[in-house]
């Protein structure tokens, strides 16, 4: 472990705030290391995540059940606030797990959806029929994987969903200026 | 060149998401950390926080009991028994500018957008490892300097006011959470 050396905290103080810096109490994990010595950490981990690769499809379909067990649950009893977190909860995780498990377009489409469950003035007033094809999709994607001709595919179904997601949102809030302008903003996730 | 000694760094890893703590883990640990803490709601890491005094936090955003940002929030006490200063990193699947500016609000030190690489990882612990920055101590903030580039042209409401300086010596925030453990 690092050793936590007994430090006095620098206060400046102004008008309406204080600066505070403190000697680095991190520095001491800090190494210089010659060319020749330089090892890849990053390298190290990428090749580690590969290692863990032969998981990911197990995963990705545990991740595509929660979701479609969320969409059943909202099916049977309804929009409630535990379900719809439950449903964006299933989603968001697919969002930003997926294209780490190989599965980016899955990602994509969770994407969408995510930005239905969070900009749509009522959920209940959504068409059904948006929410379930997005759940399908992403469904569709996991199972269909291992297809070679499935990648444009999948690709090309997850921008579709996305533009008529889009489409919706940008209609059902039209009078929602902070919501049109979240769902105009451009992403900043890797990759977009 | 620099490398950092991940075997001396202790991990506060926060995330509901099994798949995704496994991922981590295996990122620091192949990084070369041995201490990774793991917790599963906001609620648990801030009970793991004040027990295993962490160098480094890294905690998802969306989370069931309190979420990432109430944990950075938490944290970020300057009158706590804790140590308030210890870096965020934010994890998340969150993707809009907005998102980062509110995390960046609640004391978080750095935001790292899904899908997660080694690359962005890495960079993250390096640069709070060898960039930190000073704290700021406002009414309505408590965090790192949200300043990273310093810019004369800025004229949003919350600019701060200037003044003559007055320098106090206090003891450290930090020697007294280590010392309360």
């Amino acid at each position: 472990m690092p050793t936590h050396k007994r430090v006095t905290l620098d206060v400046k103080a102004f008008a309406d705030h204080h600066v505070i810096t403190q000697p680095n109490p991190l520095s001491g994990v800090l190494r210089r290391v010659a060319e020749k010595d330089l090892d890849d950490p990053v390298a190290r981990a990428e090749k580690a995540l590969a290692g863990l690769s032969g998981e990911f499809k197990q995963w990705m379909a545990i991740e595509a059940d929660r979701l479609t067990a969320a969409h059943t649950a909202i099916l049977k009893s309804g929009f409630t606030d535990e379900s719809c977190e439950e449903l964006f909860r299933a989603a968001h995780d697919i969002k930003g797990d997926a294209a780490t498990f190989g599965y980016p377009s899955a990602g994509a489409a969770a994407d969408s959806l995510c930005r239905i469950i969070e900009h749509a003035p009522e959920l209940d007033q959504v068409p059904a029929n948006l929410i379930a094809h997005h759940i399908n999709a992403i469904q569709a994607i996991v199972r269909e994987r291992t297809r070679l001709d499935t990648a444009s595919m999948a690709s090309e179904l997850s921008r579709q969903l996305r533009d008529v997601a889009d489409e919706y949102l940008r209609h059902a809030n039209r009078d929602r200026p902070e919501h049109l302008e979240a769902i105009l903003a451009p992403s900043i996730a890797p990759g977009h | 060149m620099f490398r950092i000694d991940f075997n001396k760094l202790r991990f506060l890893v926060c995330d509901d998401n099994p798949h995704m703590r496994r991922i981590l883990r295996t990122l620091l640990h192949s990084f070369g950390a041995r201490e990774v803490y793991e917790a599963e709601d906001g609620a648990t890491a801030l009970e793991m926080y004040s027990h295993y005094v962490p160098d480094i936090v890294i905690t998802d955003w969306s989370m069931p009991i309190f979420d990432g940002l109430e944990l950075a929030q938490m944290i970020r006490q300057p009158e706590s028994k804790g140590n308030p200063f210890a870096p965020i990193i934010m994890l998340t699947g969150h993707s809009e500018k907005r998102r980062v500016t509110v995390a960046r609000d609640a004391g978080v030190t750095e935001f790292l957008a899904k899908p997660i690489s080694a690359k962005g990882l890495y960079q993250r612990v390096l640069n709070v490892v060898a960039n930190p920055r000073p704290f700021i101590k406002t009414k309505t903030y408590f965090g790192p300097d949200r300043r990273r580039n310093t810019s004369t042209a800025y004229i949003g409401p919350e600019r701060r006011v200037g003044g003559d300086m007055e320098v106090l010596q206090q003891p450290s925030l930090l020697d007294k959470a280590r010392t309360a453990v």
